[in-house]
């Protein structure tokens, strides 16, 4: 089992003018939960974006550092992005699924990297929507469309669909913050689930939330990350008055 | 390399193949009449009435006719087309009028140029008596080009931000104030480019002007609205297909479709001009 | 607000309203003038004014249709019993055939002696059947005038051939000139279509800016091409080409219609097409490619699926555009109105046929009006497509 250990090295990133991640250096830990905190705007979303290199379809980004994963820099020229995003999974802010049917949506990962094996597909979209916690819901409707699933249900086969290609890393943009309180509260207990057998980046601006599911939290402000440490030690004695602050609400 | 990567790789170049193919379709066609045609270009073509048979002399005449269509279309059509826009951009809300005046307009630019001949010419020379004549081919022109006017000035207007317009009432200022004063300034350079489009379409169309204006042979000028004239591109039209020398007058025809071509061009090109600095106008506010 | 002010405000705003119904009553005007010349048609028989068809008395047929004088005088039809009648053969005259029968004698000065000479060789011969001018018709003529029957719209839209000029009665069929006209914008459309949207696929998700920045002039310029300057480079350029490429005696064909409406049904195809591809929100596409699919599978499964009902508007579009295209048409396709049969035969579109020969048709005759019928039925084809881009439009994906 490799150990899917996140690292980034110096990270200097820009959008034309604008730097908006400065000088960061953060390692995750594999098999675990880690939270990105912070004001909105400080980067959060770009430092996740690094590790699937989402942000290479955006025109004007440029950057100097290194990100490495699993020892390997995903960066490097041999490196297969399609292959890269595969391995790193990726749930996003609001629900986003395809306008396909539900088993269609879960399958789709599968397809695109070359399964064609019929029983392996409805085994493993079976799969992940019960690992998602949808199963129940949508277990008689799998050829309808995705579009008539609440926004909550569609999170979390947004989530499935990421689970069916087996990826080690997930990433997650705030993916409870366009959903109601209930719909919330599955997302999370879903992320308490899978923490056991992924490494999960989750961002989020709802510090309970993070004090629920995180073992590390990272705290950043104005491009730069403030600190990082065990989540408990984050919310009980942060180093910098700037966590502080905005753990105790007094700003973002 | 994985097969994935590979059939990317093939496919988008493949796309780029026929793009740039998209693109040579237009080189050869503009440079085969622009070398032929500049042989043929020189003061006495451009000033001088047609002789021997259409074989030689110049064009004078038909660049007269289509500047006289140019002007007798668009003096009617540009102000009705700005004025409709302006009307459903800032006067009508989603409405059943507005939507049924869309359709309408849609309908119309949907109608065959040869239609709006058969039209302008039941219409206008026929039940109105206009006779074949420059009011009534610019009529039929105007008519048809009205579409394009009214959709490029609503976009034109739409793209004028709201807090300006908020702005203004604000400031007591009526409805027509508001428009007159900072909505149309600040549309003018999108709207003139609606208007270089359709002065573009009108000096190219044929169909239209068959059977309302045009004339086959008329070597002189005209000398008011009631009067035929020759135009552009039926003169091109009549070089190529009739006539009794047609070999001899193949360097009139290369002539005048470089004519054609050289207006299509410029008034392209200053689209993008007004476009360009209006864009740049206003990245600067 | 100052009375004064008040009325200038409600002043601009009904002539402003005015204005905007300018392209209402347009629509309405086309319909109305198109109809009234049109609808004519079928209230006429299609022989030429002035001209009578007159049998023996003695004949059993009552009624004769367009088509079928046009076969008799043809010799298409050479007996009576096969419109009805007796088994007698049929012998057709024109008022020349007529003429040429008698001596110069016989007919008199100012052949002032037509009238009675035709009265009594139709009545002498049973299976005659004469076309007359009026004006040579004898008082309480003794032979049988057969009635014409009007011109149905079956027989105009289904007809096989056009002769507007046959003589004594023209034939007004439209199926060839319709069958034409599909048959060039489809070939167009064929030839367009794979182009124009791969064209568009490449502008708005694969090219960079600077080759975008060399494609939306071009395909600009290419829509601002007058149609008559493409019929002329087809003429000159492409006409020939076919001609020699394919060994034909003439170059101008359905093809060289084809290919000339494809490059301008091009601009139309790309824009709508490109537009239609950009709306595929982001969203969709960064999920697909955090799948790890690739670009080009993201493409295909998810952009272009997505965009599926503005590039079907497109497509619409297209084929609206190539149909009602006239003058370049009319340069490059022969206009033969013939039901095609290849794209190597010329061929005969609606939009040509009306450009060709409104300017030789009597204003107000038959011929006249048959082309404003054929204006309808260009208008209604195009008010179909548009009806269609409409309702596909709206349709959710
Ligand atoms: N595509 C982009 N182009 C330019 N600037 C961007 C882009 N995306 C984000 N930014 C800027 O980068 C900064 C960080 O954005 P983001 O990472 O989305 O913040 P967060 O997720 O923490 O709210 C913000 O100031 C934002 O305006
Ligand atoms: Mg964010």
């Amino acid at each position: 089992m490799p150990d899917y250990k996140v690292e980034v090295k110096n990270l200097d990133l820009f959008y034309g003018d604008f730097q908006a991640l400065k000088k960061i250096n953060f390692t995750a830990e594999p098999n675990t939960v880690t939270a990105f905190i912070g004001p909105s705007g400080c980067g959060k979303s770009t430092l996740l974006r690094m590790f699937n290199r989402m942000n290479d379809l955006i025109d004007g980004v440029h950057f100097t550092g290194e990100v490495y994963i699993d020892g390997n820099d995903i960066f490097a020229k041999n490196i297969d992005v399609d292959n890269l995003r595969k391995t790193v999974g990726m749930v996003f802010q609001k629900p986003n699924p395809f306008p396909k049917s539900i088993f269609e949506n879960v399958a789709y990962g599968l397809r695109v990297n070359g399964v064609s094996d019929k029983h392996f597909i409805e085994k493993k979209v079976i799969d992940s929507i019960k690992k998602a916690a949808l199963w129940d819901e949508v277990k008689d409707k799998l050829k309808k469309s995705a579009m008539e699933l609440s926004g909550g249900q569609q999170q979390r086969l947004c989530i499935a669909r990421a689970l069916a290609v087996e990826p080690a890393l997930i990433l997650m943009d705030e993916p409870a913050s366009a959903l109601d309180p209930i719909s919330t509260g599955k997302i999370e207990d879903l992320i308490f689930e899978l923490k056991n057998q992924y490494s999960i980046i989750i961002v989020t601006h709802n510090m309970q939330q993070a004090g629920r599911v995180s073992d590390y939290t990272a705290f950043f402000y104005m491009g730069e990350l403030v600190e990082w440490n065990k989540t408990k030690t984050i919310f009980t004695s942060p180093d910098d008055i700037r966590t502080q602050n905005y753990i105790t609400g007094r700003f973002g | 390399m994985t097969r994935k990567q590979l059939k990317q790789i093939i496919a988008f170049n493949f796309f780029r193949l026929v793009s740039l193919m998209v693109v040579c379709i237009l080189f050869i066609i503009l440079g085969f009449i622009m070398l032929k045609g500049i042989k043929v270009i020189n003061w006495e073509f451009l000033t001088a009435m047609p002789k021997d048979g259409m074989t030689g002399g110049g064009i004078f005449p038909a660049i007269v006719g289509t500047l006289c269509l140019i002007a007798g279309s668009m003096i009617f059509a540009f102000p009705i087309g700005v004025m409709s826009a302006i009307y459903m951009n800032e006067y009508l809300k989603e409405s059943f009028l507005k939507k049924f005046i869309r359709t309408m307009t849609n309908n119309l630019a949907g109608i065959p140029s040869i239609v709006f001949g058969l039209f302008g010419m039941a219409l206008f020379v026929n039940t109105l008596k206009f006779g074949d004549s420059i009011i009534a081919g610019s009529l039929t022109l105007g008519l048809m080009v009205l579409p394009v006017i009214i959709r490029t000035t609503e976009e034109a207007l739409k793209s004028v931000d709201d807090s300006l317009r908020i702005g203004s009432y604000a400031l007591g200022a009526t409805r027509l104030q508001t428009i007159s004063k900072v909505v149309i300034p600040v549309a003018m350079p999108n709207i003139l480019t609606g208007l270089i489009l359709s002065i573009g379409r009108v000096s190219g169309e044929t169909a239209p002007i068959l059977f309302t204006v045009a004339a086959y042979f008329l070597p002189k000028l005209p000398s008011g609205i009631f009067d035929q004239v020759m135009a552009l591109p039926y003169h091109l039209y009549v070089l190529t297909t009739s006539g009794t020398n047609m070999e001899q007058a193949r360097p009139m025809a290369y002539g005048t479709a470089f004519v054609l071509i050289m207006i299509v061009l410029i008034l392209n090109l200053l689209a993008n001009l007004i476009r360009r600095i209006a864009g740049k106008k206003t990245k600067m506010n | 607000m100052k009375p004064v002010k008040r009325i200038i405000e409600k002043t601009a705003k009904g002539v402003l309203f005015t204005s905007s119904m300018v392209t209402s009553v347009t629509v309405l005007l086309v319909v109305i003038f198109l109809f009234r010349e049109g609808i004519g048609l079928f209230n006429q028989t299609s022989v030429e004014k002035h001209l009578v068809i007159a049998v023996n008395s003695a004949n059993r047929v009552s009624a004769l249709s367009s088509t079928e004088v046009k076969s008799i005088f043809n010799q298409d039809i050479t007996n009576w019993k096969e419109v009805g009648g007796d088994d007698i053969e049929i012998a057709p005259k024109t008022i020349d055939d007529m003429a040429s029968l008698f001596t110069e004698e016989e007919l008199g000065e100012g052949f002032k002696n037509l009238a009675i000479l035709i009265e009594k060789y139709v009545e002498e011969n049973p299976g005659v059947i004469a076309s007359i001018p009026e004006s040579y018709l004898k008082k309480e003529f003794k032979g049988k005038l057969i009635p014409l029957k009007k011109i149905s719209v079956r027989e105009f839209l289904t007809g096989t051939e056009w002769i507007p000029t046959a003589h004594p009665a023209a034939v007004f069929g439209a199926w060839p000139l319709i069958l034409g006209t599909l048959w060039v914008s489809l070939g167009a459309i064929l030839l367009a279509l794979p182009i124009g949207l791969i064209t568009a696929i490449y502008m708005a998700e694969v090219a960079g800016q600077r080759l975008r920045n060399i494609l939306k002039p071009v395909i600009e310029l290419l829509s601002g091409i007058p149609s008559v300057v493409y019929g002329f480079f087809g003429l000159v350029v492409l006409v020939p080409l076919i001609q020699k490429l394919f060994k034909l005696d003439v170059g101008e064909t359905a093809l060289a219609g084809s290919i000339v409406l494809a490059i301008m049904a091009l601009p139309t195809i790309i824009t709508i097409a490109e537009d239609a591809i950009r709306t595929t929100p982001r969203a969709l596409k960064e999920a697909s490619l955090a799948l790890g699919a690739s670009h080009f599978q993201t493409l295909l499964k998810v952009t272009i699926p997505y965009a599926k009902s503005g590039i079907i508007a497109a497509i619409i579009l297209g084929i609206g555009r190539a149909v009602g295209e006239t003058m370049a048409v009319l340069m490059v396709t022969g206009n033969a109105s013939v039901v095609p049969h290849t794209f190597l035969e010329p061929v005969r579109t609606i939009p040509a046929t009306i450009a060709a020969e409104l300017g030789e048709a009597p204003f107000g005759g038959t011929h006249f009006k048959a082309l404003f019928a054929l204006g309808i039925i260009l208008f209604i084809m195009t008010f179909i497509f548009n009806t269609l881009v409409s309702t596909v439009k709206t349709r959710k994906p």
